[in-house]
């Protein structure tokens, strides 16, 4: 809903009055009677001493108040222009009040923000202070005053008809969002069903999950443990998850081994996750009874209790194997590297780019980035699995193509010379159509 | 079922700003902070059982355990000790001074070996062992030295190369993999929502 009112500056006796009325904020009537006896009254207490010294300042005008869209009908839009007597500007008040409510429900004119000297703005929304919100569906009226360089408060005029704000069902600016999400779900569906109607799909070999038996089977021969630091993050996080997938697989593995495991975790959520997981795992490969009640554990919840903690096992247990799959943040290095000294081979997974350097440095296998999402398929080879997988190189396949399409059109741009032009500009236009990052 | 429920809901809820759309999520957010409340007491307990399981046993480093288990359970003491028993009316209570004295210097000190451990692994990845291993000690030499005044000193084509490496190469290899991680991300969440993915709720998904 968009609604615009125009306004006239209120008049000069009135502002003569409140020129004399020094910080209050006087109450306008309703009433045009009731109008003029308060004017009457305040010009009279203004002395034509005060108001020859004091220079006039004329007020700011509200040009038009409007709901905000796309939002849950809890903010309003208010414009106005500046008062022309800018130099005895101090700021400018924005105060509102819902007509006919009583004074407890904000009945009263009340500031609700304003906008010192030297801020450019003259649009406004109003509801992000929550001392005063905006309710959805209340009827609002509001008024500009002008506080000048000399204290005094130049009352605006109140604004009718009101404004309401109102929330909306669909949220337009996300409409290119909706449209590539269906594009790449529909994508990642139609590979499951491809996969599943036994259609064999490739998948390129990645050497850090190919890896992942062989580092198993060392740690058998070794008769060492192997540990599985499942990331420093919450269950939230869906590296995390991506983890946890993987950990049951290995444990599966480890349990037809029988080769200890062991799972420091940081998060307690992630720590009662991991627990299932591995019992699981160990039953589903026939061993329940080699479940170690101790192999999963919770260490802390502290970043650097939990690498000494991990450090010091890695330097007591001596594991033969060590994963790392999941986020972390700057304990990677300090866990890598301990594990690299102690001789172990290690297999690390993350997706968070600024750690990804410290583990190629440091370990034997890294699975950079998406790799890690696709560990799980490739471990289990089901076929749904292996169809998201190529659903997710379908969605890439869509995007190269937009950035190869992109790099053609910068080029005709560069060559025809419209580059610095917009409105001309090929590239411009494409980023119109495909550009989400004004988005939160 | 409660997985696709609640992830169809918080698809939908994206593209919905109304205020009903808005009171569902917060009504499921707030879960988080009570689930991980209970499941810090398992955590606790996670915790006590491994380590009094290797005292009782004595096991190999024992000690250890010891040294986990008295301060976990003797700093919410110090912590319910009103402030005037042991750091006077003026100064920090006691578990202030275990906060601050004991607990942050060792959590720094691990920190800073960080500074230790990367000359090493620098060490170790810098050695231009094959063609690839070069290329990346020459874009670090490059990248390293438009970082500090003194590779202003060789001329402005050299931090000029460093940003350019950083900028174009760089920045270029960082956005792919956020791509990639991007949909990764996607396609693990549908298959969780939809079921195709049931390795997190335990076992090995089949």
């Amino acid at each position: 809903m968009r609604m615009t009112v125009n306004l006239l500056p209120a008049g000069l006796a009135l502002l003569l009055a409140t020129a004399a009325g020094a910080q209050a904020i006087p109450e306008p009537s309703a009433t045009p009677d009731s109008l003029l006896l308060l004017s009457d009254s305040l010009a009279a207490a203004a002395s034509a001493q005060v108001a020859e010294a004091l220079p006039e300042v004329r007020p700011a005008v509200l040009t038009s108040i409007a709901d905000v869209p796309n939002d849950a009908g809890d903010h309003l839009s208010v414009s106005f222009e500046p008062s022309p007597d800018s130099a005895s500007v101090l700021a400018y008040l924005i105060l509102r009040r819902t007509p006919g409510a009583p004074d407890s429900l904000g009945g009263q004119w009340t500031i609700v923000k304003h906008v010192p000297l030297g801020d450019p703005t003259t649009d406004v929304i109003d509801g992000y202070d929550p001392d005063f919100l905006v309710e959805s569906g209340v009827s609002y009226e509001y008024r500009i005053d002008v506080l000048t360089t000399d204290g005094r408060q130049i009352e605006g005029a109140s604004v009718s008809p009101v404004a309401v704000a109102s929330g909306e069902w669909f949220h337009t600016e996300k409409l290119k969002v909706l449209v590539g999400c269906v594009l790449f779900i529909s994508l990642i569906f139609f590979y499951f069903k491809r996969a599943l109607s036994g259609h064999q799909l490739y998948l390129r070999p990645i050497p850090g999950i190919d890896a992942i038996d062989e580092a198993i089977g060392r740690a058998t021969e070794m008769g060492k443990p192997i540990l599985y630091v499942p990331g420093l993050s919450s269950i939230e996080d869906v590296a995390t998850i991506a983890s946890l997938t993987i950990l049951g697989r290995v444990a599966k593995k480890v349990a037809q081994y029988q080769t200890p495991l062991r799972v420091p975790n940081r998060d307690p959520i992630v720590f009662t996750v991991a627990e299932e997981a591995v019992k699981q795992a160990y039953l589903e490969a026939g061993r329940p009874d080699s479940y170690e009640a101790n192999s999963v554990f919770f260490v802390t919840d502290s970043q650097f209790a939990y690498v000494a903690a991990v450090n010091g096992l890695m330097i007591r247990e001596k594991p033969a194997t060590n994963f790392y799959l999941g986020m972390f943040w700057a304990e990677s290095l300090l866990l890598a590297e301990t594990g690299s000294l102690s001789g172990a081979i290690q297999i690390a997974g993350t997706d968070a780019i600024t750690q990804l350097p410290f583990f190629i440095t440091t370990c034997d296998y890294t699975l950079i980035g998406e790799e890690l999402y696709a560990a799980s398929a490739y471990l289990g080879r089901e076929p749904k699995q292996v169809g998201a997988v190529k659903g997710q190189d379908a969605c890439k396949g869509i995007v190269m193509t937009f950035v190869t399409i992109g790099i053609l059109l910068c080029i005709i741009d560069l060559v025809t010379g419209s580059y610095a032009d917009p409105s001309k500009s090929l590239l411009a236009k494409l980023q119109g159509l495909i550009d989400v990052t004004s988005l939160e | 079922m409660i997985a696709l429920v609640g992830g169809v809901i918080m698809i939908i809820q994206y593209f919905v700003p109304h205020r009903i759309s808005q009171d569902v999520f917060n009504y499921y957010t707030s879960w988080g902070p009570i689930v991980a409340t209970f499941a810090l007491i398992l955590g606790v307990g996670s915790v006590t059982r491994v380590h009094m399981y290797k005292i009782r046993m004595k096991s190999t480093n024992w000690a250890y355990s010891l040294a986990v288990i008295l301060p976990m359970f003797l700093m919410p003491v110090f912590a319910l000790l009103p402030g005037s028993l042991l750091g006077g009316t003026d100064g920090p209570g006691f578990f202030d001074f275990m906060y601050s004295r004991v607990q942050i210097p060792i959590q720094a000190t691990m920190f800073s070996m960080l500074a230790f451990y990367i000359a090493s692994a620098a060490f170790r990845a810098f050695r231009a062992k094959s063609l690839l291993a070069t290329v990346l000690l020459v874009a670090a030499v490059f990248v390293m030295l438009a970082q500090v005044p003194i590779g202003d000193l060789a001329g402005r084509w050299l931090p000029n190369t460093g940003q350019w490496i950083l900028r174009f190469p760089n920045l270029a290899a960082k956005r792919a993999i956020e791509l990639g991680v991007g949909f990764g991300m996607l396609a693990t969440s549908l298959k969780i929502i939809f079921g195709v993915e049931r390795g997190w709720l335990g076992g090995a998904g089949e």
